[in-house]
This record gives C-alpha cells, structure tokens and sequence, in this order.
C-alpha cells in the first residue's frame, strides 16, 4: 500500500514538472507537448498503441527467452569445457567490439521486415551479459564444496548438474535482471531500421506526420512495459533465489 | 569413573549397531596408511620430510599450532594436492589405490545450501550417478538425531546441526578411511563435546586421521597422538583408556595438559 502511494507520488511529481517544464518555457507542442496532450494522445489512439505495444512485447519476450537458453547453453559449455573457453571465449569477446545496433540493418537485409530480425537483435543483446554472469557464477563455485566432490570421486557432468549450476543461480538471475532492461532496446532499434509494426515503428510514423504527442504515448508506454518487465523478471529471479535457498 | 566406564560400554553398543547399518563390509577392509614425505606450494616449502603412520581402524591425532601444514598433509591424503609439490608417497597396508576408500570432513560443513538435510546426505551417490540407498540415508539421519529436520535447508539449521548432517554425509559413504579436518573446530564446547562423541560412536571400526588444534580434543579422542610443529612429528603416548574418554578424567587432563605445553614450547 505505502507503495503504491510511494509510486503515484512520484508519478504525479514528474507530471507535474514536466507541465511546468511546458507552461513556463512556452516550448511548441511539436516539440515538447504537455503531458495532458500526451494523456489525450494515448486515450484517442489506445487501440492502436495496444496493438503496436503487443508486436513489440512479443519480439521482447521471445527474444529474452531464446536469449536467456542461449546464453545458459554457451555458459555450461564454456564452464564445462576448457577447449571451448580457449576457442569461443575470444570470440566471444571480441564480437562485443562490434556494436550490435550496426547488425540491424544486416538482419533486415537477411531475414526481411518480420519478427525475426528484431527478435533476433533482443536476443543478441542479451546473449553477453547472460553468457557472462552465469560464466562467472559457474567459475565461482565455492571450493569447499568441489573437493568434497572430487573425494567422492563425482563425474563431472554430475559436479555441473548437482553443484556448479545451483551454485550459480543467483549469478544467473542478475545476468536475467539485466537482460530483462536491455532486450526492449533491442527490438526498438530493430523497429527503427526497417519494420511494419511494433513501438519503435509507431514512434519514427508518428515523427513523420509531425504527430509528436503520439510519439511521446507511445515511448510513455515503452518505459511502462520495460519497468514491468523488469520488475516481473526481478520478482520471479528473487523468488526462485529465496526458495533455491531457504 | 563409574559414569566413564558406562560411557564406554554404551558406546560399544552403539558402534555394533553402526557396523549393523551396512557398513560391515568396508570396515574389516579399514587399512593403516603411511605417508612420508615433503611437501611445498609454489616452491615454498611447507614442511620437510616426514613419516606419518595411520593406524588402522583406530583415532589418529594430529595436532598442530595453525600453519604447521597440518592440513596439507590432510589434503595429500585425501588426493586434493593438485596444487602441492609432494616429494614422497602415501600407501595403505593392503597395498591397494586410495581412490574411493576416502571420505573428507571439513571445518566448513560445505552442505549445498539448495538441497535438504536428505538430499545432502545422498549427495555422494548423486555425483556419481549412483542409486541412492534412501532406507540407509534414512537411518543415518535417524542415528545423528536429525529426523525432525529431513526436510530442511542448512539455512535453517544450527551450527551444530548442519555438522551433524555433514557427519551422516561422512557415514553414507561407507567408506572405511575418515579424514577430519578440525571438523569441530567452530562448535561451542557443549555441542562440540556432543559431536566428539558421536563420530567417536559412528567412526568405529575406521581408519581415522583427526587434524586439530585443541589438546582436549586430542587427548579425548585419539588413540595415537602426533604434535606436529616446524621441526617435524612428535608422537605422545595418549591416555591408556579406550576412546573416547572423558573429558573430565585425570588421564585426560594430565595428557591436555601435556600436549599444550609441548605446543607451547615448541617454535
């Protein structure tokens, strides 16, 4: 209860600034409109949004997932494997000097203007931090636990399986926390270089035909979605850490 | 010493019913173990040569100040030396490989946190794709006082208690040589005299080496004592009364006594 009043507090603060913001600097509506304007935008064209918003949240949602499988998949190689850290680490990391963003419009050249491309940009940009928290919390098992299993003379898929992965759920989890921020950009930039649907299209369309309180509901309801995202992975990461352990 | 001789005939009874609990196979086959030798890490050396007889099926004690390289002699026979030069060799009297006739417990109970009180004492055969013998486990789990508590976490237990889990995870093994690394180390006195006494009770019949550094301990539990200090092993002649002994015995006293000082006098 306190925190929801605590959330709607600080709603109205930032509206209330942002009107400010309009009235006193007299700002045109084309470049800065009122967050009243911008309320009516979002009523007047909910259905539209909605629509837009929901192409979006798929390609976010299906690439978090095939990300976040991806990710765990190449951790437990490279942990598992001490030739793959050799061969795919490097890579690994030198991919990461390529910007992402500028594989978007190679993506689109290759896979056209569906889902995939944009899917497939969310799930490159979460693919490195997954991989690399859930890396690290594989390298970090206590070493207590691992010489208990080497005097009990374990196999090693079955020290990964029983210890090493458990071990490095909650690492795991702040890999997904941040996953959940960064996929949305993803599927965002996919949308600007060359879609037919999505938020990111609805934006650069409203742009166009100079309909900027449009644009503005629409990235109003982008935050919105990204912040529940993230507190719904953040919810369910918490809660599968706390019931892991207790 | 009326109370003293109960305990002992008590605890004889209890280790033929720990023989009883499928163990009576491994334990004839409990071996001695000698290891001799030197050891350094990076090429510091840790300590120089020396001979370490283990006897079988009896307490072997080996007690040290902190840093003296009580617990790489430790690691070296439990096969965790991949880090540690050693100049030297470590055999059983029956001339047979080490390897899977060890089990390890440590100061730290390295319980894994996501598992209950059950399933970290089936913990060893899971590692090894093994069946799980759940009757055993459950006997075990019974015999160190912990089945109220099968279905918790470590998280919720005590200190005490997560050390006993660890004990049942020793016992499950079945394996007929215990290394104890100051296992009791982080107890307080009551719960550590309590734990003394029951691994004295379910330890029997198995090669035990005890690495410590608390003389009462020592002089409580061990059938063979060795202080080990930088100018090498020193053997004590224990108490003549069977382990374990009272802790408030004139013998064990006198042996605590004993033994502090030799630490103390020692460089």
């Amino acid at each position: 209860m306190m925190r929801a009043i605590r959330i709607i507090g600080v709603t109205m603060f930032i509206l209330s600034l942002w009107h400010l913001l309009v009235v006193l600097t007299g700002l045109p509506a084309f470049i800065l409109p009122s967050p009243a304007r911008v309320g009516m935008a979002l009523v007047g064209n909910l259905e539209l949004i909605a629509h837009h918003a929901s192409v979006t949240m798929a390609e976010v949602m299906i690439g978090l997932l095939l990300g976040a499988v991806l990710g765990v998949m190449t951790a437990i190689s490279l942990a598992q494997s001490p030739i793959a850290r050799v061969v795919v680490r490097p890579m690994m990391v030198l991919s990461q000097a390529l910007p992402v963003f500028a594989l978007a419009p190679v993506l689109t050249l290759w896979l056209g203007y569906g889902l995939w491309p944009k899917i497939i940009m969310a799930l490159l940009i979460i693919y490195f931090p997954v991989t690399s928290a859930f890396f690290d919390g594989l390298m970090q098992t206590p070493r207590g636990m691992l010489d208990q299993a080497k005097v009990m003379q374990a196999r090693p898929w079955q020290i990964m399986r029983h210890i090493r992965i458990p071990a490095a759920i909650p690492a795991l989890a702040s890999g997904l926390r941040l996953a959940a921020v960064y996929a949305p950009i993803g599927a965002i930039i996919g949308e600007w270089v060359g879609a037919s649907q999505g938020l990111g299209y609805l934006m650069l369309l409203a742009n166009g035909r100079a309909k900027i309180d449009l644009m503005f509901a629409a990235l109003i309801v982008l935050a919105v979605l990204t912040l529940l995202l993230h507190t719904s992975v953040d919810r369910l990461c918490s809660y599968v850490v706390r019931r892991q352990q207790a | 010493m009326a109370n003293g001789a109960e305990q002992v005939t008590g605890s004889k009874a209890k280790s033929a019913q720990a023989r009883h609990i499928g163990q009576g196979a491994f334990m004839s086959n409990s071996p001695a173990l000698h290891f001799h030798g030197s050891a350094a890490i990076a090429g510091a050396t840790i300590f120089d040569p020396l001979d370490l007889n283990i006897a079988a099926r009896r307490w072997t004690c080996l007690l040290g100040a902190s840093g003296v390289g009580k617990t790489t002699v430790l690691r070296l026979l439990a096969g965790l030396g991949d880090h540690i030069d050693h100049a030297g060799s470590i055999t059983a009297s029956d001339g047979q490989s080490l390897a899977g006739r060890i089990s390890l417990m440590a100061q730290t109970d390295n319980l894994m946190p996501w598992l209950d009180v059950f399933d970290n004492i089936v913990i060893g055969s899971r590692l090894r794709g093994d069946v799980v013998d759940g009757d055993r486990a459950e006997r075990l789990i019974a015999q160190v006082g912990l089945a109220v508590h099968r279905h918790k976490k470590p998280n919720a237990l005590s200190g005490g208690q997560r050390q006993r889990v660890a004990l049942a995870r020793t016992l499950m093994e079945g394996r007929p040589i215990v290394l104890l690394d100051e296992p009791f180390s982080a107890l307080d006195a009551k719960i550590r005299a309590e734990m003394q006494e029951l691994a004295a009770r379910l330890f029997a019949g198995k090669t035990v080496c005890l690495i410590t550094h608390d003389p009462g301990e020592a002089a409580r539990l061990s059938d063979v004592i060795f202080v080990m200090n930088a100018t090498g092993l020193h053997s004590v002649t224990p108490p003549s009364s069977p382990v374990i002994r009272p802790y408030d015995a004139p013998d064990v006293l006198a042996c605590q006594g004993q033994l502090l000082r030799l630490l103390r006098e020692t460089p």
